[in-house]
């Protein structure tokens, strides 16, 4: 169903039904090339399942609806998701021949140069995720897809690795869809920041410097049904 | 707050002792207690007369013994003819197993053709093939290794099959992501995965194929270890029937010890979460 393109992301009446219920029910969305987009949602609004219609990963999924992405599409889950039987390099260039020389540069990238030889469960739930991070590097993706990678850090490694990811993401100028239910994490990462509800984008808002943050913050926990007093 | 932290001083006489519940330190090579105990009643027993050497020959009679058919060459002609037969039989019986495993955990249609027979053939017991093989195939060499063979299938494919099937499927999902091949996906996701469960099959297989082995040897046979002291029994010479178990019984040990050397380098990733 998904078609390749260079350039914008595009999904269209994009609908995703488990039995009855309609999780995703015509909804559009667009990213440009090389935006930082951040996509929150009430748990179980359906993020995840947008997440894994872009990446491609929902044949077994009823519904329809079109999705254009580029043909490079890296997906960071919320586990690292590394093979325990694979040392930190072989993870890092899993599937790609004649890659190591590749895998060792975005290991440093990522601050883990001398860890190559490593088993994954030596190293900690921030290092691992950043073996992760390396792994969608090093295929050089046109599209990011990230699903609350950060969530099962703790606070301060979570700051850590948004400061990394952003500079990455400067580097490297992949289109990003990061998933999360941290306001604070959206406004901080994303140019553009986006509200899932009731099946569709119920809200949108970008961050060009216009808007305070502090107000952008109060609109988005407000389309999230939390009511703050600020 | 510092009095608090203070440890109370022995020398007030008031420290309440810990009662200690746990069985406390280990005994130095307390495994090894239990054994030479046994060995130094049996001593005993045999010096003093008590016990009769046709019931148990005394334990300096079963080393005289093996020393005599070491010499003589018989110990090494059987222990080598068992060894053969083992080695044999889990040639052909680990590679068969593990195959048909991996053909059965990688596509439904191998499943469904291969699981059933495999899951009613493990109902039976090996030995209970041995009346059959005899008649299909004699009582030589080919039976003994085909009963050994069938044997040692079972256990590696269930416990193959099994790690297979319990493959985290987000692996999986992994694999699709970073669109890994077929042949790459089996390579580094598949048998990397199942390991674990192939190399628990293969202590049950071990094990096993030397069960097997004594069952074979008892009856109809003319070498080996089971032979030998098939013969003995018939002579009733109860020291060379326990040479004879004490050489399965190392068998035995090796073979276990040596999977376990298997276990310990193959699963290297895993050690550094025991320790
Ligand atoms: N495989 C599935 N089978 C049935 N229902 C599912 C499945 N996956 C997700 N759902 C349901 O779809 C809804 C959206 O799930 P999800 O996309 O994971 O939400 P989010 O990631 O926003 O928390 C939830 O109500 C969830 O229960
Ligand atoms: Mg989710």
């Amino acid at each position: 169903m998904a078609t390749h393109t260079g350039e914008l992301i595009r999904v269209q009446g994009l609908t995703r039904r488990y039995g009855a219920r309609a999780v995703l029910d015509g909804l559009d969305l667009e990213i440009a090339p090389g935006e930082f987009v951040a996509l929150l949602g009430q748990s179980g609004s359906g993020k995840s399942t947008l997440l894994r219609a872009l990446a491609g990963l929902d044949d077994d999924v009823a519904g329809g609806g079109t999705v254009a992405v580029p043909e490079q599409v890296s997906v960071v889950f919320q586990d690292a998701r590394l093979l325990p039987w694979a040392r930190v390099l072989d993870n890092v260039v899993l599937g790609l021949p004649r890659a190591e020389q590749r895998g060792r540069e975005c290991l440093a990238e990522v601050g883990l140069a001398g860890r190559e030889r490593a088993w994954p469960n030596e190293l900690s739930g921030g290092e691992q995720q950043r073996v992760a991070l390396a792994r969608s590097l090093v295929r050089e993706p046109s599209l990011l897809l990230a699903d609350e990678p950060f969530g099962a850090l703790d606070a301060l490694t979570r700051l850590r690795m948004h400061a990394l990811l952003r500079r990455l993401f400067e580097q490297h100028r992949p289109a990003v869809l990061l998933v999360t239910h941290d306001v604070d994490e959206a406004i901080a990462l994303a140019d553009r920041v986006l509200v899932l509800g009731d099946g569709r984008i119920a809200a949108e808002k970008r961050l060009d410097g216009g808007t305070s943050t502090t107000e952008i913050r109060a609109e988005l926990l407000r389309a999230l049904g939390v009511t703050a007093d600020l | 707050m510092t009095l608090l932290a203070a440890r109370p001083s022995a020398t007030t006489g008031r420290v309440r002792p810990r009662r200690r519940l746990a069985p406390g330190r280990p005994v130095p090579s307390g495994f090894l207690l239990g054994p030479l105990l046994l060995l130094g009643l049996w001593a005993a027993a045999s010096a003093s007369g008590w016990l009769d050497p046709r019931f148990l020959s005394a334990p300096w009679t079963v080393v005289t013994t093996a020393v005599e058919l070491a010499e003589s060459g018989r110990l090494q002609d059987n222990l080598l003819t068992s060894v053969e037969r083992v080695a044999l039989g889990l040639a052909i019986g680990i590679p068969a197993g593990a195959a048909l495993a991996l053909v059965s955990g990688l596509s439904r249609w191998g499943e469904a053709v291969i699981d059933g027979p495999i899951q009613i053939k493990r109902a039976i017991p090996s030995l209970a093939l041995m009346p059959l093989l005899v008649l299909w195939l004699g009582i030589g060499e080919v039976m003994k290794v085909s009963v050994i063979a069938v044997g040692v299938l079972v256990p590696i494919y269930i416990h193959t099959h099994n790690g297979l099937r319990t493959i985290d499927s987000r692996y999986v999902e992994l694999a699709e992501t970073v669109r890994l091949s077929r042949a790459a996906f089996i390579r580094r996701v598949v048998l990397p995965g199942a390991l674990p469960g192939f190399l628990l099959g293969l202590r049950f297989a071990v094990t096993t194929a030397w069960l097997i082995l004594v069952v074979a040897e008892l009856i109809n046979s003319t070498s080996g270890i089971g032979y030998m002291m098939d013969l003995a029994r018939t002579y009733g010479q109860t020291d060379v029937i326990l040479v004879g178990l004490v050489v399965y019984g190392l068998l035995g040990l090796f073979s276990d010890a040596a999977v376990r050397l298997a276990e310990r380098r193959t699963l290297s990733w895993r050690r550094t979460l025991a320790s």
